[in-house]
């Protein structure tokens, strides 16, 4: 009885599955860019592949969010049933990429010439053993400065060079009754903003080694403590309710003028656009003091997967048009994000646009583009979480001195490497 | 039998009544039209509870009990993003014994469990007293009894999503009650649980109860309905207090509705996850966690399945050794 409910089940969904063949003009695409600037942005995309016929499907995710999004992925991979292509994060599509399932966009890579136009800190992330298997889409960088213009010309701030005229803007602030720094203390909010701390103390060399190489001597070092200890006089001037607060309502904060600054990454641009403000004169947006030129970065990837021979042309299309410079222009101003290689004229951005353009090419150049650990750029997730977790725990009192949270730092990421 | 019988024709008893033989071949031949469809329909409704129950029987077989032992064996291998098949021994556990001492400061591990003790403690114990004191004071035969069940028992019909977002607008000091008693000018007034990393466990022992005590309450309602008029009456004209009609008859006979109650209550405290999610987001530096926020972080999005499959394998070992021995002394005693 029991074997033949069995084996019922198993032919009924052997069926359903091989019902699935012919599907060759279409897009499966699973991705959570679902909020209002960001769908429209990605609208772009699926009109320039409908106008070569591809019809665009949304893989349906319950629930929202990233994390939401990589579970279905998990189980649809482990099912076997992939999608054309999903929008990824860093190390992600390096763990799919050795578990064998990306597809090989190498042809049409050098067809377009990415291998030219992409910075090659991206291609560490979407080339794997020498093959293109993912198309990135943007890159976004996290040592932004945002700023209420109207707040800093009331306490007559000008812009801060280093971290000691980033303390003396925040303490005029204070001393002007607004709340200097808006902050979300989530942990992954908090160890972006650590990312350009230990960018700003360090410097480039130090940042690199102890972030991306994750060396030991220099996570345990004196300038690791300083920068900790640099972290904790900045959540000195945030507000007593700010844990747990969403990114998106600390950007709120300073555009309504209630907090003079928030350290986040350029993806606060599109709050700022949402409510009509204009850079320059509504808000301000300064590089992190003491990282220019610097680019500590994350980008969005559509890694694209191992699909049927009849599915590949609809991949090819894809990923074509989402690296074409037209859609690399038209969603980056959009999203607030640059485009994700460096021959993308210009002209559709705005002032901060264009200069996060031109730092990302003076980066690039000069090899200080570095990947945020904080947003899963800087080492794979274990380690990354671990670090999150430590610098939460700082930041909320569960780890006191700088000495301690060294310590835990290294032991941290010794135990999840 | 018939085997036995047939051994021994010759048996007398088999000669003589030859009209019970007939008789028989006569029920014999009527039998055709009737005897074999009862047999099937018969047969048939034998199975049927049988082929009724067979799909969620194998779905619980494999859904069940097949992933517990896959979970165990990923335990005990070194899967990272995806599951892997060799057995690498038993180091995911071994990070999980070392980290549930880090108590200074600590770890996350160790963070979940001390907040699982207290959380499911609280949490059990402030249900069921609220439980059954709100059951006691609606068995009073009140007047609209039938308007205020309904009150206290619908929290229980919300998802802990809903429940969790509720109460973090209510509890958050720049949003709910601290601000609003500010601006009705009690200014003093501070209540900060929810971003406080010491407290915020309490916050979700707060929402917990307001979600389940309800009912809870329903539970020991019932309970409280089906005691024997005739025993209280008796009690009565013994001279006893109320108190001690409660204290001495009443609440012990509602013990089985205490250990419903209990399963109830302890199932819910460890599936907590999505309370702690919605309410705190993992609280300040993650000190709202429980085992099972612990178990999803590791094996969703830290890629460390195996040790978020040991933390798994750990939270069932500490259910069923709780549960188990619970349920084995009440269900001994009443041997039915």
């Amino acid at each position: 009885m029991l074997r033949k409910l069995l084996i019922g089940t198993a032919l009924a969904t052997s069926f359903a599955f091989s019902a699935h063949a012919a599907d060759v003009k279409e897009v499966q695409m699973l991705h959570w860019w679902t909020s209002g600037g960001e769908a429209a942005a990605l609208n772009v995309l699926k009109q320039d592949l409908a106008k070569e016929g591809y019809a665009w499907k949304d893989v349906p995710v319950a629930g929202g969010g990233g994390d939401a999004a990589m579970t279905a992925l998990k189980a649809m991979v482990a099912a076997g049933n992939y999608p054309t292509a999903s929008q990824m994060l860093g190390y992600t599509v390096l763990d799919y990429a050795a578990a064998g399932v990306m597809g090989d966009l190498t042809e049409t890579a050098k067809k377009e010439g990415w291998d030219k136009s992409v910075p090659a800190a991206l291609q560490k992330f979407s080339v794997y053993d020498g093959k293109w298997v993912a198309a990135p889409v943007n890159v976004h960088s996290v040592n932004w400065l945002w700023i209420n213009k109207a707040v800093m010309d009331k306490i007559g701030g000008t812009e801060p060079k280093t971290f000691d005229d980033f303390v003396a803007l925040l303490d005029k602030a204070k001393a002007a009754g607004v709340i200097p720094l808006a902050l979300g203390g989530q942990n992954w909010q908090e160890a972006t903003m650590f990312d350009s701390v230990v960018l700003s103390t360090g410097g480039p060399e130090f940042y690199k080694k102890a972030m991306n190489d994750l060396d030991d001597e220099s996570l345990k070092s004196d300038t690791m403590k300083k920068s900790f200890d640099n972290l904790a006089k900045l959540v000195t001037y945030v507000d007593p309710n700010f844990s747990g607060r969403d990114w998106n309502l600390a950007t709120a904060m300073v555009i309504k003028g209630d907090a003079l600054v928030q350290v986040m990454g350029d993806w606060a641009k599109g709050e700022f656009h949402a409510a009509n403000k204009t850079p320059g004169t509504d808000f301000l947006c300064y590089r992190f003091p003491g990282t220019d030129g610097s680019v500590v970065y994350n980008s969005d990837m559509f890694g694209m997967f191992n699909v049927p021979d009849d599915r590949k042309a609809a991949q090819v299309a894809l990923a074509t048009a989402t690296l074409s410079k037209s859609f690399q222009s038209a969603f980056n101003v959009v999203k607030g994000s640059v485009p994700a290689r460096t021959d993308v004229p210009d002209t559709d951005f705005d002032a901060c646009g264009k200069k996060g353009i031109a730092d990302l090419k003076k980066a690039n150049e000069g090899g200080t583009l570095f990947g945020s650990l904080a947003q899963g750029y800087g080492a794979p997730p274990a380690v990354a979480n671990a670090y999150k977790d430590v610098v939460s725990k700082f930041v909320h009192g569960q780890i006191k001195t700088s000495d301690e949270a060294v310590t835990e730092l290294v032991k941290a990421i010794d135990d999840a490497k | 039998m018939r085997l036995c019988a047939g051994q021994f024709p010759t048996n007398r008893y088999w000669d003589e009544p030859m009209s019970t033989v007939a008789e028989t071949t006569i029920k014999l031949t009527r039998g055709p039209d009737t005897r074999p469809s009862a047999t099937v329909r018969s047969r048939l409704q034998d199975l049927l509870p049988k082929i009724v129950l067979a799909p969620s029987f194998a779905a619980t077989i494999v859904f069940v009990y097949g992933f517990i032992l896959w979970t165990i064996y990923l335990s005990f291998t070194n899967s990272k993003t995806f599951p892997s098949y060799d057995i690498t021994g038993a180091r995911a556990y071994q990070r999980l014994w070392r980290w549930t001492f880090e108590s200074d400061p600590p770890s996350s591990w160790y963070t979940s469990i001390t907040n699982m003790g207290i959380f499911g403690f609280l949490y059990i114990l402030i249900c069921l007293a609220l439980g059954l004191f709100l059951a006691i004071l609606l068995d009073q035969k009140i007047r609209g009894e039938g308007v205020l069940r309904p009150i206290y028992l619908y929290p229980m019909a919300l998802s802990f999503i809903v429940t969790g977002v509720a109460w973090k607008w209510f509890l958050d000091p720049g949003l709910g009650l601290e601000q609003t008693l500010h601006q009705w000018g009690w200014t003093s007034f501070h209540f900060d649980w929810i971003k406080n990393k010491d407290f915020v466990i309490y916050t979700v022992v707060i929402a917990g109860v307001w979600q389940a005590s309800g009912f809870i309450m329903a539970m020991f309602l019932a309970g409280l309905r089906g005691i024997d008029g005739e025993i209280m009456k008796a009690a009565q004209i013994d001279g006893a207090s109320t108190f001690q009609l409660y204290r001495r008859i009443v609440i012990p006979l509602l013990r089985p509705v205490f250990l419903s109650a209990f399963i109830v209550l302890a199932h819910l405290a460890i599936k907590s996850y999505d309370l702690v999610v919605a309410l705190t987001s993992g609280g300040p530096g993650g000190s709202a966690w429980l085992p099972s926020n612990f178990m999803y972080e590791f094996t969703f999005k830290r890629n460390e399945m195996a040790v978020g499959s040991a933390s798994a394998v750990i939270m069932l070992m500490t259910l069923t050794a709780i549960i188990v021995p619970y349920l084995y002394s009440e269900l001994r005693e009443k041997p039915r």
